[in-house]
Formats: C-alpha cells, structure tokens, sequence
C-alpha cells in the first residue's frame, strides 16, 4: 500500500489552489541499478481530483514526471469545507485516494 | 518434464495473460501512442494537434537553466478561452510527452508538475480550446540530464 499524499488546498478570492505531494518512485525504465540490472518502470499513469463529487482534473502521466510528483489543480467558483478527493492509479494498477478539505487562506 | 515444473509453467502462462488484459484495458483510456512516441511529430499527430497555431496566450512558467534535469518545475497557463487540456513535452526526452491534463466543472486552464528532462531543449505546451489546437515553447537548459 503506498504511503499518503500530501494535500493542501487554500482559498485565494474564489480560487482554490490546490497542492498535491505524492510519494511515488516513478521509475523510468532506463535507470540501472547497483548490479547494472534495468530497474522496470513504475509510474502514475492517471490523476483524477473531484471538487464536490465533480471531475475538474484528469490528468494522463508519463514515466517523465519526477519522482514523488508535486502538482497542483485550481479550482474556480470553491469555498472554504469544499471537499476534494484525490485518486492515482499507477502501471502496476496499484492506486490510492485520499482527501482533503479546502481551508480559507 | 517434471509435474512441479509443468505447473509452474502454465500458472506463468496464465499470469501473463491476465496481466496483458489488465494492461490493455488501462491504455485505451491512456494516450499510449503518444506516450510511447519517440518524437514530438508523432506526440502532436496523437493529440491531433498537428496543424496547432503559436500562440502568445499560453504562457510557460520554467527555469532559464535547470541545474538538475530529475525535477524541473513547469507551470502552464492558459489565456484562451474554453481551454479544455494542457499537454507538456519536453522535445528531446527519449519519451518527449510527459503529461496531459484535462480540466473540466471551473477547473482554472493552469498546469503545474515537475518532470524530467534528459537534455536542453524546448518544453512545448498544447492548449486544446473548442477543439483547436495552440501551441507555445520555451527552452529549458539542462546542467545535469534526469533519465539516468
């Protein structure tokens, strides 16, 4: 089971600006390790974040996205106790979800 | 052959054949010809962003110089109405799509994620807006190549 994401979402006006912190090795496929062996590619391959049960981000990745990915979604129209929901799914279909209430700046 | 052997070939067998299916089902929703596409025409031929038009709408937020290609901070925004996805490339990686955002109910058209960049090179944004196509670049060097 992969380890939490780090999630802040901050009211700015009527924007949520919402940060998210993922720990994920993202392996590239073209990395070797210490016995020169090919390390097999692991990465996050699709992003979703929901804002009151409704998509607003769907991303696609590709193993060029840094290792433990940072990205950031904002959202118009949201208020403070909005929640948002974060899932991930990687190439070995594992995924995990976790939320996260937006808080006024 | 020996029965223990046997087994274990055939649970292999059958192993490999469910992770095909498994895999297969995620790449029809996943862009697996451009992100499998080694140069940025066929990225752009996948997104059916071929004939995209330069624009002085999206503006690319990226370092001048890199000094550590694992993590280069991007950030796209875009001013052109109706923006639907931002798609990021960075020219010269071995794989040059990196990601491909989709906003949707009051999402801002803004992009913001750390990828890895071989080498210089141009990182290009797509902006797909009421079914067009625009495009804008900006070059990124690289002191230390992050595919290593």
């Amino acid at each position: 089971m992969a380890e939490p994401m780090k999630i802040r979402a901050r009211l700015k006006g009527d924007i949520a600006d919402i940060r998210v912190l993922v720990a994920h090795p993202m392996e590239t496929g073209q990395r070797k390790n210490a016995g020169g062996a090919l390390v097999p590619m692991h990465f996050i391959k699709h992003v979703l974040v929901t804002h009151k049960g409704n998509v607003v981000y769907d991303a696609q990745w590709s193993q060029a996205v840094s290792r433990n990915p940072v990205f950031a979604v904002r959202v118009k129209g949201a208020k403070a106790g909005d929640k948002v929901v974060v899932t991930w799914t990687d190439n070995k279909d594992d995924k995990r979800t976790d939320e996260a209430v937006i808080v006024a700046a | 052959m020996n029965p223990l052997r046997r087994s274990l070939l055939q649970f292999a067998a059958l192993a490999a054949a469910g992770w095909l299916k498994t895999s297969q089902a995620v790449a029809a929703a996943w862009n697996a010809a451009g992100f499998e596409a080694k140069a940025t025409a066929e990225v752009l031929k996948s997104l059916g962003a071929s004939g995209a038009a330069e624009s002085s709408d999206i503006a690319i937020t990226a370092p001048d110089i890199a000094e550590n290609g694992a993590v280069v901070p991007i950030e796209v925004v875009s001013r052109i109405p109706n923006t639907q996805a931002i798609s990021i490339i960075a020219e010269k990686n071995p794989f040059p799509l990196a990601a491909t955002m989709q906003f949707a109910n009051g999402a801002e058209p803004y992009a913001y994620v750390r990828i890895k960049m071989g080498q210089t090179a141009h990182v290009r944004a797509i902006v797909q807006a009421g079914g067009k196509f625009f495009t804008a670049t900006r070059e990124v060097k690289i002191t230390i190549g992050g595919c290593g």
